[in-house]
């Protein structure tokens, strides 16, 4: 019976071709959009090296400073904040602090190479999981001494060096600065902030003066806690050594918010901020937003799904009656166009899952993204087909219902009700 | 496999006297009223009917249109509900059965030949003919091959199994229903003007086929038409004339 059913399923697609087009174009289109998405979401938020780690890492990279005026100051974290506070706390395995990186000019003959630079501590290294091509990483010694010493990527290696092996103990030289490279990294795509760079050089080589009291600079940290569900006990630890440091201005100031959030958290703090004002991290808002607009993009193809199979359905009452008047009940009428159209929907699926490891393909391609490696989730793929057969269920459950609980006589006759 | 148009030229003999006495009455309509309803008009299709056919009978319905024939026969089928009055079939009313019931009645007991046949356009003539099979239980796929292959044999389509209706004419067309309606083996057929689509001699050719599965395999056989000619060929005749049986 199920042959018979995808037998005419197939042929009711191919009669209606242009009907057909416009269905599958609905559901794999926006399968593919929300696969690219969650692609990328994946590729900025997901535990990949070398962040791989992120179920005990906690990431403190904003400050936030209200004025009793009303007014606000939002920055990174200053070296002197993390350090004097941050370092001290007693939970965590490790801390890493690291700056943000900055384009920092390089030349290879008379060939401007702009790199991004970042300067880290030691335990940057411990606490990401680097993938080394050769050489290794920086340690407590250099770190004090400001030896200048480098980390560099593949791809700076083969552009400045013209190789990728064998560039351990060469040097290389950054803003009029030589650095004598200490070990290759594979590449880490843009997206991971806190951990990309093509170069990664000791800060205490840094020209800025890190030992500065400020609050503001340009630093975070990132926290490795023992274990995942110890991070509880180092937020809570973190948010009491917050209510300790001093404010540098306090007639001026009202208060600062320092918080160490996991990495999807750290990011929605400052983006949804505007929504928050400052209250949380904003995550449950932002997962609602984000799910919002994924059920509406997805509530178009369904609508349009919806209308389709209704005059799908209903030109077919005269076939509808004939299967009743030999045997067929209702519930097996259901059965059958819920079938079709969960094989329409399942092609559509399929086709979109194509066209997203197409277009993944092609952003990769395109190096929009430096250093950017696309996946395809299956698990979230899994669940946008979940949703769409959901909607293809109820869109060719709500017309076939209807027309299978027409009298065999009426079907027969093409009485629609 | 016999075929049954090559063998229907015999007129079937029996009369409704012989049969009424013999046979098991197997359709039986007791004061059967359909009534349909507008918000300003009520129609009286049917008009307190009261009807007995018996096993092996082949009975034709005429009257003008509109004389309610085709809903008689529709509810005789179980395809339509009358306002009131009781259906009995094999002895036993069918009012309270469940939608589940009566599809399984349709499909076991009563097969449809439509005027304008009703063929699946999408299906080859092989599917069609297996569809009162498919809604069938403990019949698998070979069974239901073997029984359409063998339907279609009997009215000489089986050199025809892979065409679509569409490339068929309208005598084979009817010559398809007519298979799918002996693919399920019923004991009662229900034509509605088989043959108010074809000329006149492709309509032979589909009385006699009609005429044969009564005769051979006593099929019990209701048809509406409006050809005198041919109502006058089987057994009896009933006229109808604003809802009322007149004769």
């Amino acid at each position: 019976m199920l042959l018979s059913y995808l037998k005419i399923a197939w042929k009711v697609l191919l009669r209606r071709k242009f009907f057909t087009f416009i269905s599958l174009f609905g559901i794999s289109f926006t399968l593919m959009v929300l696969l690219v998405v969650v692609a990328l979401f994946d590729h900025a938020v997901g535990p990949h090296a070398p962040e791989t780690r992120l179920d005990r890492m906690l990431f403190v990279n904003f400050l936030h400073i209200k004025y009793k005026n009303g007014g606000n100051q939002n920055s990174p974290p200053s070296y002197y904040l993390l350090n004097r506070y941050v370092r001290q706390l007693r939970t965590p395995a490790k801390v890493a602090i690291h700056s943000l990186f900055h384009a920092t000019p390089s030349y290879v003959g008379n060939t401007r190479l702009d790199l991004d630079l970042k300067y880290t501590d030691d335990a940057f290294w411990q606490v990401l999981d680097f993938t080394f091509a050769e050489g290794k990483p920086f340690g407590e010694a250099e770190v004090k001494s400001a030896a200048r010493v480098a980390v560099i990527n593949r791809t700076t290696a083969r552009k400045y060096f013209g190789t990728d092996q064998g560039v351990v103990g060469r040097t290389i030289e950054i803003n009029q600065t030589a650095f004598r490279v200490l070990g290759v990294v594979e590449d880490v795509p843009v997206m991971r902030i806190s951990s990309y760079a093509d170069v990664w050089v000791p800060l205490t080589t840094s020209p800025n003066d890190l030992n500065r009291v400020t609050l503001t600079g340009e630093f975070a940290a990132i926290i490795l806690a023992k274990s995942p569900a110890d991070k509880a006990a180092v937020q809570a630890e973190f948010d009491q050594m917050v209510k300790r440091i001093p404010l540098p201005d306090p007639k001026e100031m009202d208060h600062l918010d320092l918080h160490a959030d996991e990495i999807l958290a750290s990011y929605s703090r400052q983006l949804m901020s505007p929504l928050t004002n400052y209250t949380s991290d904003g995550l449950n808002m932002l997962y609602s937003i984000l799910g919002g607009l994924a059920l509406l993009f997805m509530l178009l193809p369904a609508l349009n799904l919806v209308n389709i199979n209704v005059s799908r359905i209903m030109e077919r009452s005269s076939e509808i009656g004939v299967r009743k008047a030999f045997g067929a009940t209702s519930r097996t009428l259901i059965g059958q166009f819920l079938v079709e159209n969960v094989f329409l929907t399942a092609l559509g699926g399929l086709l979109g899952l194509l066209m997203a490891y197409v277009a993944l393909q092609l952003i990769g391609g395109a190096q929009i993204l430096a250093y950017a490696q696309f996946e395809l989730n299956w698990r979230i793929f899994g669940w946008a087909l979940l949703v769409t057969l959901f909607f293809g269920v109820l869109s060719g459950g709500y017309p076939a219902f209807k027309m299978s609980r027409l009298l065999p006589v009426q079907a027969l006759k093409g009485v629609r009700n | 496999m016999e075929n049954i148009l090559a063998q229907s030229a015999v007129r079937p003999q029996a009369t409704a006297a012989t049969l009424a006495a013999t046979a098991q009455p197997v359709i039986q309509l007791r004061d059967i009223e359909k009534v349909y309803q507008t918000k300003t008009i009520e129609t009286v299709a049917l008009n307190r009917v009261n009807l007995t056919i018996h096993k092996g009978e082949f009975v034709s319905i005429m009257g003008p249109s509109g004389c309610g024939k085709s809903t008689l026969l529709s509810i005789i089928g179980l395809l339509d509900e009358p306002t009131s009055g009781v259906i009995e079939l094999d002895g036993r009313p069918v009012q309270s059965y469940s939608d589940k019931e009566l599809a399984a009645l349709r499909n076991q007991k009563i097969g449809f030949v439509f005027q304008s046949y009703h063929l699946i356009n999408d299906l080859s003539v092989l599917d069609n003919v297996e569809l009162p099979l498919l809604y069938r239980s403990g019949v698998g796929g070979r069974e239901r091959r073997e029984r359409a292959y063998a339907a279609l044999d009997k009215v000489g389509l089986s050199a025809r199994t892979n065409h679509f209706p569409s490339q068929l004419s309208g005598g084979q067309r009817q010559r398809v229903a007519i298979a799918r309606a002996l693919a399920g083996n019923p004991e009662i057929i229900l034509a509605d003007e088989p043959t108010g689509n074809l000329d006149s001699v492709m309509g032979e050719e589909i009385m006699d086929l009609l005429l044969g599965l009564n005769r051979q395999e006593g099929t019990t056989i209701v048809m509406v038409t409006h050809d005198e000619q041919q109502a006058h060929k089987t057994q009896r005749l009933i006229r109808f004339f604003d809802g009322s049986q007149v004769q």
